[in-house]
């Protein structure tokens, strides 16, 4: 079965789009013609330039409403949610007593050159997210926050060394695919050091999705809005899984 | 609108910030670091790189023995100037080469070394000050626009792109240009060299691109005939050093903490102390605004928690710059706009604190900077924050202040994001320009009380503070709930105590001519 949908304006099927962008020319009503014809080069019909104007020598900006005729399917769309365990604190700390019976190790890093600890920082800090505590609160779960810039190798030889169950890289910064870059480096050095298999591996930042994470070969990815509870459940649910079958 | 504080209770957080600060100073007296010393060599003319793109200021320094260093590595330059008749420039590239060391020159007697680096102390220090008389010429010939100042940042990683943006933006109502540092440079513990294109998250500071910059903004200036400002970050391991390039190069702010690199980017706390001591001297003398960090305080915890924090470290920054020579006119404190967006009567808590600083440092110009932890990519409402942001800083009558861009949460600023952001802040400023002068906060009202609950909170963190000594304070997790060790976090390996004959030229002249040098208003 398909179910296709368009966006909505304010009537079914009417494919409204909004879209804003500048180009690199003085204004004039050229530009505001250029600018129509290049978003009915995007595919887009019903092309109109509501705002044109200049905002700096050689810069213009534009605001147009367009429709587009393109549907998707949603029912063909594919984008698994690794937030399917809902637990509290208490129910996690519960099952890892009754599943693992030990506690869990977990370290984060902000890694590369990132400095923005603020995606580890509220997941992994006794203070939490949006009033969920954060994983050095759990019972059940023994935390190691590395803070910022930590090279993957660091992170790696730091895994080894404190047999660490679970890794959580965190990348804030996107500019030039640094993130994709960074997270890239330490798959290949935990695969490298014959790690890979043997930990829960996760990434989060405000970008990521978990579509993103498993293409680069990453258990889950976590993406903004994130609470602990969620991660904390996850790494769970998945050292429980790799218990059970023995790793 | 003027909110009713108790005067004796702000007296009383200045008298306990002058005790905080006091042993504080004692120590920075008695110490000094490789950031400094090499502050030193570059103020004196030296530059360029040696192998493997190591500054030559960084080859010498790190050429010294610990015995050496501990004199200050003025004298023994001086010596070598002495013997060889080289200048500064080629003796720092001589000793970069291997072709010679301090080490091997020990003849000249020490009156015979200060009298052979005197011209070239005397010629960096007039160069500063021309560069500062060329500032006050271009604001009195290329007037700003009043404050609130319009200040947006760059950060594509690549200068000429920066340059671009800049110029852009600048035209489109930015008064001031912030080019942000890649990511990391705080961590790096020397100046990287050259015109640079590559970054993450922002460009590298180095002289080269200060120099690239200037030249830019100095163009537009005088083409939109008002006077744009410049901005980087004198903070980090190479503060004092940043410091030196942007006096050489007329930059006219730093962005400059006493705590921030400790608490945020784990930084040794004696290293950033003694650093920032003479980054602020040279500031002083160089007319450069500084802008402090409080504004981290309250992107990494709670804003309405912190804002007592805030305050006492606006206190303790300001203690700190005045015993560094300092006036009020170049103390840009901080503070931010971050409270959570879903709380009840959150902006009447915003417009209390930025009111409470207004009032408390009447003559500095304080920053204020923009809300960021609570940006999403809901940038419509992004832009709605930012326009009460705007409200709430020309309503306050903030001096500096950094605008909002929808797309915080997103990516560094597109050219189009910052002419949408310096669009919301004009139209809001414009429109509610003589506000704050208009209305009379409620007596006993929420503002007000508000502001009384943050300054008495301040003065009992500050009694907090000077009963553990600040060094202990920071340990004990006191500011931002982070916990540093007095010897420990980066760059601690760097600092060094004075021997008797220690002896830095520029930090005599500085102290000396920074008493005397009254600046214009």
């Amino acid at each position: 079965m398909s179910r296709p949908v368009k966006p909505y304006g304010d009537t079914m099927n009417d494919g409204k789009v909004q879209l804003s962008f500048a180009l690199p020319l003085d204004w004039s009503e050229a530009a505001d013609e250029a600018a129509r014809q290049l978003v009915a080069k995007m595919g887009f019909t019903d092309v109109q330039v509501v705002e044109g104007r200049p905002i700096a020598r050689g810069f213009s900006t534009f605001v147009v409403y367009a429709s587009t005729p393109q549907t998707i399917d949603v029912d063909a769309v594919k984008a698994p949610s690794v937030k399917t365990h809902a637990m509290s604190m208490e129910e996690i700390d519960a099952y890892v007593r009754e599943h693992l019976g030990r506690k869990i190790r977990i370290a984060g890093a902000c890694i590369g050159t990132d400095a923005h600890t603020v995606g580890i920082d509220a997941i992994l800090n006794m203070k939490g997210f949006k009033g969920n505590y954060g994983l050095e609160r759990y019972q059940m779960f023994e935390t190691f926050n590395l803070g910022s810039q930590v090279a993957a190798e660091d992170f790696v030889r730091f895994a080894k060394e404190h047999a660490v169950d679970a890794l959580l890289a965190s990348q804030v910064v996107t500019q030039k695919g640094s993130d994709i870059k960074n997270f890239t480096a330490l798959v290949e050095l935990l695969e490298a050091e014959g790690l890979r298999d043997r930990v829960v591996l996760i990434c989060g930042g405000p970008r990521v999705t978990n579509l993103m994470a498993s293409e680069l070969g990453y258990d889950a990815g976590f993406g903004r809005g994130t609470v602990p509870s969620e991660v904390a459940a996850f790494v769970a649910t998945s050292l429980a899984g790799m218990n059970a079958r023995g790793r | 609108m003027e909110l009713r504080i108790d005067r004796t209770l702000v007296e009383r957080c200045r008298a306990l910030a002058a005790a905080i600060t006091a042993p504080v100073s004692d120590f920075i007296a008695a110490h000094s670091t490789v950031a400094v010393e090499r502050s030193a060599l570059r103020l004196l003319g030296v530059d360029g790189v040696g192998t493997n793109e190591v500054p030559v200021p960084n080859l010498i320094i790190d050429s010294l023995t610990p015995e050496h260093r501990a004199h200050g590595v003025a004298l023994s330059f001086g010596r070598a100037l002495a013997e060889t008749g080289l200048d500064p420039l080629a003796l720092g590239e001589a000793i970069a080469a291997g072709t010679l060391t301090l080490s091997q020159f020990a003849q000249t007697p020490d009156e015979a070394a200060r009298g052979a680096l005197r011209p070239f102390v005397e010629a960096a220090l007039a160069r500063v000050r021309a560069h500062r008389a060329e500032r006050e010429q271009r604001l009195a010939e290329l007037p700003q626009l009043p404050p609130p100042l319009l200040y947006v940042i760059v950060a594509s990683g690549n200068i000429y792109e920066d340059r671009t943006a800049a110029v852009a933006a600048a035209e489109a109502g930015a008064q001031i240009i912030a080019v942000i540092r890649s990511t990391g440079q705080s961590l790096l513990d020397f100046v990287p060299y050259g015109p640079t294109t590559e970054g993450f998250g922002g460009t590298y500071a180095t002289q080269e691109n200060f120099r690239i910059m200037r030249s830019a903004l100095d163009e537009v200036s005088e083409r939109l005939g008002r006077y744009v400002m410049l901005t980087n970050y004198a903070s980090g391991l190479c503060m004092p050093e940043i410091a030196t390039m942007a006096a050489i190069e007329r930059l006219d702010m730093l962005l400059n903490d006493s705590m921030y690199g400790i608490l945020f980017r784990d930084i040794n706390m004696k290293r950033t102390f003694v650093d920032q001591h003479f980054s602020r001297m040279l500031n002083a003398y160089s007319g450069i605004i500084i802008n402090t960090g409080e504004d981290n305080y309250l992107t990494t915890a709670d804003a309405v928690e912190q804002a007592p924090a805030v305050l006492a470290s606006q206190f303790i920054n300001e203690e700190f710059a005045h015993s560094a020579g300092m006036p009020d006119r170049q103390i840009g404190l901080g503070d931010a706009y971050e409270i959570n967006p879903d709380l009840e009567d959150g902006f009447l808590y915003q417009v209390a604190q930025a009111q409470l600083a207004r009032q408390i440092f009447p003559n500095a110009p304080l920053k204020y900077m923009p809300p960021t932890k609570h940006m999403t990519g809901d940038i419509f409402k992004g832009h709605l924050i930012d326009a009460m942001f705007n409200l709430t800083s020309v309503m306050t009558h903030q001096t500096i202040h950094l605008c909002g861009m929808l797309t915080e949460a997103i990516h560094t600023p597109f050219l189009a994001d910052r002419a949408l952001a310096l669009e919301n802040a004009r139209y809001v400023m414009n429109t509610a320009r003589h506000f704050g002068d208009e209305i009379v906060a409620k007596p006993n009202g929420v503002i007000e009380r508000r502001a009384q609950a943050v300054l008495a909170d301040c003065s009992a963190l500050l009694e907090r503070v000077a009963d553990l000594g600040l060094m202990h304070a920071i340990e004990a997790a006191v500011f931002a709930d982070v916990s540093r060790a007095p010897d420990g976090g980066r760059g601690f390996d760097g600092v060094f105590a004075r021997a008797d004959d220690y002896w830095n030229p520029f930090e005599s002249a500085l102290r000396q001519q920074g008493d005397a040098y009254v600046p214009a208003r």
